[in-house]
This record gives structure tokens, sequence and C-alpha cells, in this order.
């Protein structure tokens, strides 16, 4: 089974040849790739070959696990997904104890330099690395092991590609992205809390495609889906231009489908594809249940001011800096009155008179 | 530094930093000119200080015949220029979240089109501003470095905000945390600058209205 090609397999499965060059075609267009490219990306994928994935899990909440592979089940992007071969994924993988890690171990041998490695959560280098470790290995030193034979790694998730919530103020754990670690490998961020399932299925699309990553922006996401801003792509946006605003969740306004920037939406600064691809099979995304967008998919979006506070807020009470600012102010204003007046009467103590006398004896 | 952690430190400590001085110093310069005080006027008053004052800060915000008619561009560009930034500042939706914040009360804002318009028309306005200073000697010859400080630190905030909205250069976010910090940079040095006249213009014409009033003049 396992030298099946994909479109072996989806025949198996009874995607029918319409279906799946539907697919590519919605992959092509997905990926910003011109139609001619459709043929190719079909000859490409019928051709491939299970590529080897291993999957590493280390300071994560599992959500982007869950994201992958449940919210689209069954697809034929979830097809895809079946077709890689996830040799190493302890969610998921039936092994437990040895047998999981002796999977890894046999994976890595087969497919060495070959292997995709995928990386959810973040990595601790507090304490050695020893707050997190599997079956006795720090994350640390397993990343390290494994990525060492990856052709590529793909960090799924914020945690892995920008530290995440672990690493947010006070970063008890020392933890740090997979970029931050591992600097010789070509690597791709997929990040959001979690991810869009279909980013990361049109990650691995071009990989089978093309044997390549996708191009990326400069914090190494694939443009194709983080090239532009949440607020550029809204639909709320024509009410942000008309400077009409929610003011709370439950107003005139919100019932309205006003613009969120009020209540704290990030969308200006965040680059994903929500507001495009939309969750839950195209259903709806968080700007359009009502609640604005918290930058998920941006470095340090923990600690970016609280997620309901407006974009054009500072981080801190306005109103107490300005009155401790005020009694400063006011106080070495006084002093200074006071100086300045002390600078007055000494000059006019201090005035020498001259005289008609005084002059004439100096000519 | 990234663009995200530029504008969490524009939006965290930068912001407070700048307010603390803008507030601070603007108290301190103008309780300085306060406190200078004057001598008591022992003459009988002729008409009314108050009065005198009230006018004066309200006439002279319109121009006057005699210097209007000598250099009708440079008082038209001045009033260009103060209502586009006023238009700007005060009726862009994002600015009067921060201002509700601390006043706690808001106002509606004017469509961002407007207010993108607004702020192009502001920075040609600041471009008139500077030819008028350079082609005329005398003018030119009274300028000091601070003239052209207070020019650029008004400037930068319109045509950062401006170039942000716009999506030109660079990305949002990096235009978003450049145009918050040049807002603290107006704010750090407003209270050093002739700036300080966003607010020493009321006292400054109150006293000058009084004087006259009291001497039962026109001031």
């Amino acid at each position: 089974m396992d030298d099946l090609t994909l479109s072996e397999r989806l025949r198996q499965r009874g995607v029918s040849r319409r279906g799946f060059m539907k697919f590519c075609a919605a992959t092509a267009s997905m990926m910003a790739l011109p139609p001619m490219m459709i043929p190719k990306i079909a000859a490409a994928l019928e051709q491939a070959r299970r590529p080897s994935v291993i999957w590493l899990s280390f300071q994560e909440c599992t959500g982007c696990t869950e994201s992958l592979t449940r919210s689209h089940a069954p697809s034929i992007e979830g097809l895809i997904f079946d077709h890689i071969s996830l040799d190493y994924h302890h969610t998921l993988q039936a092994a437990a104890g040895d047998a999981a890690e002796h999977a890894r171990e046999e994976a890595m041998k087969a497919h060495w330099g070959e292997y995709l490695l995928v990386v959810d959560g973040s990595i601790p280098l507090g304490e050695n690395g020893n707050f997190s470790a599997i079956a006795g290995i720090s994350n640390l030193e397993m990343l390290k092991e494994v990525a060492e034979g990856a052709a590529a790694i793909i960090s799924v998730g914020t945690c892995a590609a920008y530290g995440g919530l672990p690493m947010a103020n006070p970063n008890p754990t020392g933890a740090a992205s997979v970029e931050q670690i591992i600097t010789d490998k070509p690597i791709v961020n997929v990040p959001g809390c979690p991810p869009i399932p279909t980013v990361i299925t049109g990650v691995l699309a071009h990989f089978l495609t093309f044997g390549r990553l996708p191009e990326l922006d400069h914090l190494r996401r694939p443009k194709v889906f983080f090239g532009q801003n949440i607020h550029d792509r809204c639909y709320r946006r024509p009410f942000y231009e008309r400077g009409q605003f929610a003011e709370t969740f439950d107003d005139e306004g919100a019932r309205k489908g006003w613009c969120l920037f009020k209540l704290g939406c990030k969308g200006p600064t965040t680059h994903n594809a929500c507001a495009t691809a939309r969750w839950n099979q195209g259903t709806s995304w968080p700007v359009e249940s009502g609640h604005g967008c918290i930058g998920c998919s941006e470095p340090g979006f923990w600690d970016a001011g609280g997620f309901y506070r407006p974009l054009s807020l500072p981080h801190t009470d306005v109103g107490e800096t300005i009155l401790t600012a005020g009694a400063a102010g006011i106080a070495i204003g006084a002093a200074a009155a006071v100086l300045n007046r002390k600078t007055k009467s000494d000059a006019v103590s201090n005035r020498e008179v001259i005289t008609i006398k005084d002059l004439e004896k100096e000519s | 530094m990234g663009a995200n952690e530029l504008l969490s430190w524009a939006r965290g400590p930068g912001f407070d930093i700048a307010l603390i001085i803008f507030v601070g110093g603007m108290l301190l310069r103008l309780l300085e000119i306060l406190a200078l005080g004057k001598k008591p006027d022992l003459s009988p008053p002729r008409g009314s200080g108050p009065k005198g004052g009230v006018e004066t800060i309200l006439t002279r915000m319109l121009p006057r015949k005699s210097i209007f008619d000598k250099e009708p561009l440079r008082i038209i560009n001045g009033y260009v220029l103060h209502i586009g930034f006023f238009t700007v500042l005060f009726l862009y939706g994002p600015h009067i979240v921060l201002f509700e914040s601390f006043l706690g009360f808001g106002w509606p804002a004017l469509p961002s089109g407007m207010i993108d318009a607004a702020s192009a028309i502001t920075i040609v306005s600041l471009g008139v501003a500077l030819a008028l200073r350079l082609n005329n000697k005398v003018v030119r010859f009274l300028s000091t470095k601070d003239d052209y400080i207070a020019w650029a630190i008004t400037l930068l905030p319109v045509l950062t905000g401006y170039m942000a909205y716009n999506h030109l250069v660079a990305s949002y976010t990096m235009m978003l945390a450049l145009h918050l910090l040049s807002v603290e940079l107006l704010m750090v040095l407003a209270p050093f600058t002739k700036l300080t006249h966003m607010f020493s213009f009321a006292m400054a014409r109150w006293y000058q209205g009084y004087q006259a009033g009291r001497r039962g003049v026109e001031s």
C-alpha cells in the first residue's frame, strides 16, 4: 500500500478524476499560481510517492493537530493529508513507548536527508531544556537530532514558529521557536493559534509538486497565505472606512455587523488567510462571528497589549500617566519658578550702579 | 527589532515616556511663564481687561486685512495647515478612540477617505510653508534650527500616517510603529520648541488683549 501513487490511492477511495482535477485547480488558485500550472500540479501529485513525515510535538496544546486533522475530515484535503506517511506523531500514532520511538528512529534511518519534519509547540531552553521531555529525551535534543536528517522543516502553529504562548512574558521555561535553534535547514512557518488546515495542505501540496518550499515573507510565512493583512481583506472594512464601529459586543453597531476596531480587532497588523480561506470548510471566521481578530499569526501576539484593547490605544492607562506627569510637571515648574525669581532678585540686588563719574574715569 | 516588537514598544514604554515628558514638560513651561508675573498696574482702568483678553483670543483667529493683502498665500496656507492637521488628528476614528480613553466621551468620526485627503492636503501645505520660509530672504534669515525641527516633527506624524494607511514603502505594521514613534517624538519635543504655542497661544493672546482692554484701546 505504501507504494501506491496519489492518483491510485484517490481512485481506491472513490475520488473521481474530475474531483481530483478540481482539487488541483483549487490548490493552484489558492496558491495564486497561473492556470497552466494545474496540469503540472496534477501530474506531480499523481506521481508523488508518500513522503515520510515526522511530526514532533513539544510545548503545545494539541490545538494545531486538532485543527489539521479534524476540521476538514473527510475531504480531499484530508486524503492528501492521509497520503503523506506520517511515521511519527505521538498524538495520532497507535504505537506507544519504546515502539513509538523506534518508529521515529527507523523512519529517520530509512529516509535520511529526505523526510519532512513538522514541529508544533515551542522548545524550552531553561534548566538545560529539562522542562519538557519525551521518552527521556529533552525537546531540544530531539529537535536537533531529527532536524539533522530533514529535507525541510515546517513549523506549524505560532508556538513552533515564533514561541507563542509558552514564550509570553515572563517566559518561565525559556521557550524558543524552531528557527531560533535550527539555522541550517529550510524552514517554513505556518503560524496561527491554530493555523488554517488548508494552509498546511497547501504547503504540503506545493512541496510535493515542486520539490521545494513556497515563496516566503520576512517572517518565513508562505506569501500566498500570509501576504495580506486581515484588515485589507475583511468584509467589514467598508464600515471602518465610514467610521462606523461597534462599541460593545451587543450594541446596535455589533448587530449591524460594523467594524470591530474599537473592540480590539488586530486585523490591521495581522497577516493570515482567515478572511479569504475562512474556517470549518469555509463556514465562517472570527470576525464574521462577531469577535475581533486577536492577531494569532504574528510573533509576540500574547504580549501585544491585550486582545480587547484597540490598536490605537497605548498598553497602559493614559489617564493615570497624565495625572502622574501633571503632578511632576507642576512640581518642577514651581521649583523652576522659584529659581527664576531668585535669579531675578539676585540680579536686582547685585546690580552695580554706574555713575557718570565712573564713565569719565574710564575714558 | 521586528515590526511587531517596535509597535509593542511604541504602544507601551515609548508612549508612556513621551506622554510623561509632554504633559510634565508643557506644564513646566507654562508655569514658568505664568510665574514671571507682572508688576501691579496702579492706573485706573479705562476699559475691561478680561473682555479685551477673551476678544483677542477669538479675533486673532481671523486674518487682518492689512496683513492678508501683503501675503495672502502665507495666511491661507496657515489656515489650510492648521485645519488639515486638526481634521486628521481629531476626526479620524482610531484617534478618537485614544481621546475617548481619557476624556470619557467620544464624537463621530469622518470617513477615512476624507481623512486621507485631509492628510494629503496637510502634507502639501507643510511643503508650501517650507517653500515660503526659504523663498523670503528676511524670514529665512530669521529662521533658526528650532523652526526647521518644529516643521519636521509636525510633518512626520502626518506623513507616516498617510503612508501607513496607503501601504507605502513598508508594511502597515512597520509604518504604524513609525507613525506612533513620530508622534512620540513630537510629544517629547513640543514643550521645548515653538510648538508650545499649541497651548501658550491662548495665554499670549489673553495677556495682549487684557493689557489693551484695560487701557481701552484695540489690541
